[in-house]
């Protein structure tokens, strides 16, 4: 009874058969073998899983990979371009935004979609932009130091990049 | 005094001639953290690879009337299904050190997979291997279990009564330790001011994000490798015990870890895939539920705190007497050393010259109890610092000066008798979380009040000496200059890795980059022993100091006689061989070594100082190699209509004797905080007559950024510790001082003391309420 998907995952148009209740995050790293994208607590609390899908955050443990169909995908892998860091995975990395580094992918995703809403966010913005994301082992404070820094750098840099490969093309987005 | 990013700060003794060391690097793992690259242990997938998962138990105490497999068996894509019976060695066995007497067993007994009878919610009893998770899913409802359930027992108290029902055979007593320094009865007596509190603390789970996971396969020549989130390695020998082979055929693999703190100190996925593999000889996967691990794994143990502290009307201590009743759980696992090192430390980090310890931990059918950092140094500081606080108000003395007035020197013995041997900075964390507090914050709302409390502590780094630790490292130079360290360090995410290929930089004169770190293979890395005990920085980083201190003076020495310089004008350095004349290009002088036949490796081994075990009676000159002091200040503000307690301001002070890279320290710092806090306010695992209610981040509720304001941390450096460069271990001592702290604030913004952990608004109303018949909340008063 497996349906078919037809989605883009950083930019590769892909095309699988899938259960329908397999969830999006297993089909991320068991059948596209994306496996930066982690699993914390299986019940939507830890935001580890998040993705962006359309541009939007999502905690991909929460949607079926029949739900994604037809979407354009973007994991933690697909950030950089051209080997060059996005800029909130710089400042994680130059901030020490992280220690054992397992929420590190859905942090960073779910600030993509902040900085994307909200370039210049106040501290209690950025509190509650990535409210739905646990770390335990930082206290939070360098993870909210990395997103001011690379806001503040978008904001320089002038019009910032919005989520890598997310930045998706409608063209990508129908292909396969 | 050096300005680390925000308000961090590093104070610095002599440390003007490092290179390396004391820089707050980027780490090398952060590099593919961010890249979503690094392979935790659940990311490993091999061909043919089966997954595996256990049955476990639906209730507390219940006798196993039957387990019947064959309808699981039969299912399609399952490849077996064991029980206890197929397990070759299905009984492990803990020490309970210093017990001899007192314990009827010497050594506590626990099964791999229940057989005869469970004892708590979520015991393994049978392990399903099938081809795919969603096999597994159907074939885990297929096991059939028939229980009879018995009597169980959940209160620590009742468990020591005669008529309770016994969790093990031997009886409900655990263990029990014993400190009798001075006449603390006599002493209590005569002082003049006599502080008497009860407290308690509750179940907490570690709550790292990457919950239990591994990969196992049979490898090349019958060696069973298990690739799994484990703080240690050395756990090849327990799997080897358990299925029966040598130990040699046993490599355990611990890849970057998803967070430790504990919690993956005693064995979770291991056995069961190790298990797994003998069965099928197949790759095979095991991934724990974040339901399972807050389910079954171990707890920090709850404590009932009982405490009488005098002191002369100077506010100098006099005398403690403590009483200890921790809740252990169903199974041994390391709860007679966590017991343990809550008896030495319970005195707090102060002179006392009569101090009485009765400290005992008992069964019952709770989930287990075990290593969670701090390991037993942290519940007592809610209760010693309370007393310290109280009484400080009750002489009219700011928080900090009764502290001061007491607070342990070198020179100066612990209760157990152990003499503090290294110069021990706790009135200067003190002094600087005041400086760097300023002003107090005004209430934000009028039905607020706000109020600032500090509680200081001290945390042992390195294991208890009897347990002769040692660590080793391989350090060897490439042909081309770049450098291998081999160490067998799991690295759980506090840059454990990252801080060796440093120290090794540092000594070895190379830019950090050209180091790689290969870390955690029971095989193939020189054993270094656990991650656990605030001991790596401490253990390993002296290994790897030693091994490349050996190897940078017998390659000057070889470089001195090849080349004809005087050795005493070489050194190593960005230039390579440097001094007495023009600098030799490091591959160059590599040639020069092995041309006379020098290697260019070394293996060290680091020893840790040794000492005689201990009986229950404690009294010992020294139990732990050294300690880590600290003292937290926290501004809050207490909402007395909803009882909502919120942390306003959180300042952190430690002597870390030397960061290594500040960024790592002052992380361990903000992180072990934030955890602390989490214990404060809101995280408790509820257990309702055995059963667990909490086994869901909705229920379990750690800190998000929303409940936590910018933890400051300050690292003071007395440059004293006993680790490289004079270190000392910081990985558990933040997560002592925080619910004290706390409640001390609380106390001084309302004027009720909360003695219950957590500190959630239902507890801080009743107090309230209590406090209101007696004598109305009062304004803050005194404090520092």
């Amino acid at each position: 009874m497996a349906e078919r998907v037809r989605l883009t995952i950083n930019g590769v148009a892909r095309e699988d058969l899938v259960e329908p209740r397999t969830l999006l995050v297993h089909y991320i790293r068991e059948v596209a073998g994306l496996t930066g994208t982690h699993v914390g607590c299986d019940t939507s609390q830890c935001g580890a899983c998040t993705v962006l899908v359309d541009g939007d955050a999502v905690k991909s443990c929460t949607a079926f990979a029949v739900q994604a169909d037809g979407a354009t995908i973007t994991t933690i892998e697909g950030l950089a371009r051209d080997g060059e860091l996005h800029p909130l995975q710089q400042a994680f990395w130059d901030e020490h935004g992280l220690q054992c580094g397992y929420c590190t992918p859905g942090f960073i995703m779910a600030s993509v979609k902040l900085l994307a809403d909200t370039p210049e966010p106040s501290d209690d913005e950025i509190r509650i932009g990535l409210e739905g994301n646990l770390c335990r082992c930082t206290g939070y404070v360098n993870i909210l130091k990395a997103v001011r820094t690379a806001s503040r750098r978008m904001t320089e840099a002038g019009g910032a990049p919005t989520g890598g490969a997310a930045a998706g093309s409608a063209a990508a987005r129908t292909a396969g | 005094m050096t300005t680390v990013g925000g308000r961090d700060e590093v104070q610095r003794s002599d440390a003007s001639q490092l290179r390396v060391v004391g820089r707050p690097l980027p780490r090398t793992d952060a590099a593919e953290k961010i890249a979503g690259s690094t392979r935790y242990a659940a990311d490993l997938a091999l061909p043919a690879m089966l997954h595996t998962r256990l049955v476990r138990s639906t209730l507390p105490s219940a006798r196993l009337v039957r387990r019947d497999t064959a309808r699981a068996r039969s299912l399609a894509g399952v490849v077996a299904v064991l029980l206890g019976e197929d397990v070759p060695h299905n009984e492990v066995w803990v020490d309970v050190p210093g017990q001899q007497t007192e314990v009827r067993a010497l050594k506590a007994r626990s099964q791999v997979l229940a057989t005869g009878r469970v004892r708590y919610h979520g015991q393994p009893i049978a392990l399903v291997v099938a081809e795919s998770e969603d096999v597994l899913a159907e074939a885990e409802a297929l096991v059939d279990v028939e229980y009879e359930e018995l009597p169980g027992v959940f209160d620590p108290e009742e468990a020591l009564g005669e008529e309770a029902p016994r969790v093990h055979e031997d009886g409900n007593l655990l263990a029990e330790w014993h400190i009798d320094s001075g006449d603390a009865a006599t002493a209590l007596e005569r002082a003049p001011i006599v502080i008497e509190g009860q407290y308690r603390t509750q179940f907490v789970d570690h709550a790292y994000l990457e919950p239990e996971a591994g990969v196992a396969w049979l490898d090349d020549d019958g060696v069973i490798t298990i690739r799994a989130s484990t703080q240690v390695v050395e756990h090849f020998r327990d799997i080897a015990a358990i299925l029966g082979v040598p130990q040699a055929r046993i490599r355990v693999i611990a890849p970057y870890v998803g967070g430790g703190f504990g919690g993956k100190e005693d064995m979770t996925v291991e056995p069961y895939l190790a298990l797994a593999v003998l069965r099928t000889g197949r790759p095979v996967r095991m991934v724990w539920t974040r339901q399972e691990s807050l389910l079954a794994r171990p707890k920090r143990h709850p404590m009932r705190l009982r405490y009488r502290t005098g002191a002369e009307n100077d506010g100098t201590l006099v005398a403690q007497d403590i009483e200890i009743l921790a809740d252990t759980g169903a199974e041994a696992y390391l709860g007679a050393l966590v017991l343990l090192y809550s008896s030495v430390t319970a005195a707090g980090p102060y002179r006392c010259p009569n101090v009485r310890v009765r400290a005992r931990a008992v069964y019952t059918n709770h989930p287990p109890c075990s290593a969670m950092r701090g390991f037993g140094a942290m519940q007592v500081v809610f209760g010693c610092e309370a007393q310290i606080d109280e009484l400080a108000r009750r002489l009219q003395l700011t928080p900090d000066e009764i502290r001061r007035r007491n607070a342990i020197r070198e020179g100066d013995r612990l209760p157990v008798g152990q003499q503090i041997v290294t110069p021990i900075w706790l009135g200067e964390t003190i002094d600087q979380v005041l400086r760097a507090a300023g002003p107090r914050p005004e209430p934000s709302r009028p039905h607020c009040r706000v109020g600032r409390g500090i509680a200081s502590n001290l945390q042992p780094y390195g294991r208890l000496v009897w347990l002769q630790d040692t660590a080793a490292a391989w350090i060897g130079f490439q042909f081309d200059g770049s450098v291998t360290l081999r160490c067998g360090v799991p690295d759980i995410g506090g840059g454990q890795a990252a801080s060796l290929g440093q120290i090794a930089a540092e000594v070895l004169g190379v830019d950090p980059a050209r180091v790689t770190v290969h870390f955690g293979d029971s095989a193939r890395t020189p054993l270094a022993g656990t991650s656990t005990a605030t001991r790596q920085l401490y253990m390993s980083g002296n290994a790897a100091h030693l091994a490349a201190t050996r190897l940078r003076d017998q390659t000057l020495d070889a470089v001195a006689e090849a080349a004809g310089r005087a050795r005493g004008a070489l050194r190593l350095g960005p230039g390579g061989v440097e001094g007495g004349g023009e600098p030799i290009a490091l591959p160059r002088a590599l040639e020069l070594v092995r041309g006379l036949g020098v290697p260019l490796e070394v293996l060290a081994t680091f020893h840790g100082p040794r000492g005689r075990a201990v009986a229950r009676d404690l009294a010992a000159e020294r139990v732990f190699p050294d300690f880590t002091v600290g003292t937290h200040l926290a501004d809050v503000e207490v909402d007395c209509d909803t009882g909502q307690i919120r942390v306003v301001r959180y300042l952190a002070c430690h002597d870390v004797g030397r960061a290594i890279n500040p960024q790592s320290v002052s992380g361990q710092i903000c992180g072990g905080a934030a955890m602390g806090i989490g214990s404060a306010l809101t995280e408790e695992i509820v257990l309702e007559s055995g059963i667990n209610l909490t086994a869901g981040f909705f229920q379990y509720r750690i800190p998000t950024a929303l409940d936590l304001p910018d933890i400051e941390a300050i690292a003071l450096e007395s440059g004293a510790g006993m680790g490289p460069f004079g270190a000392r271990g910081i990985g558990e001592p933040p997560i002592g001082p925080p619910a004290a702290t706390i409640a001390n604030a609380v106390r001084d913004a309302i004027g009720v003391r909360l003695t219950e952990l957590p500190m959630t608004p239902e507890r801080v109303l009743a107090a309230i309420r209590a406090q209101a018949h007696t004598d109305p909340p009062r304004p803050a008063p005194t404090g520092p």
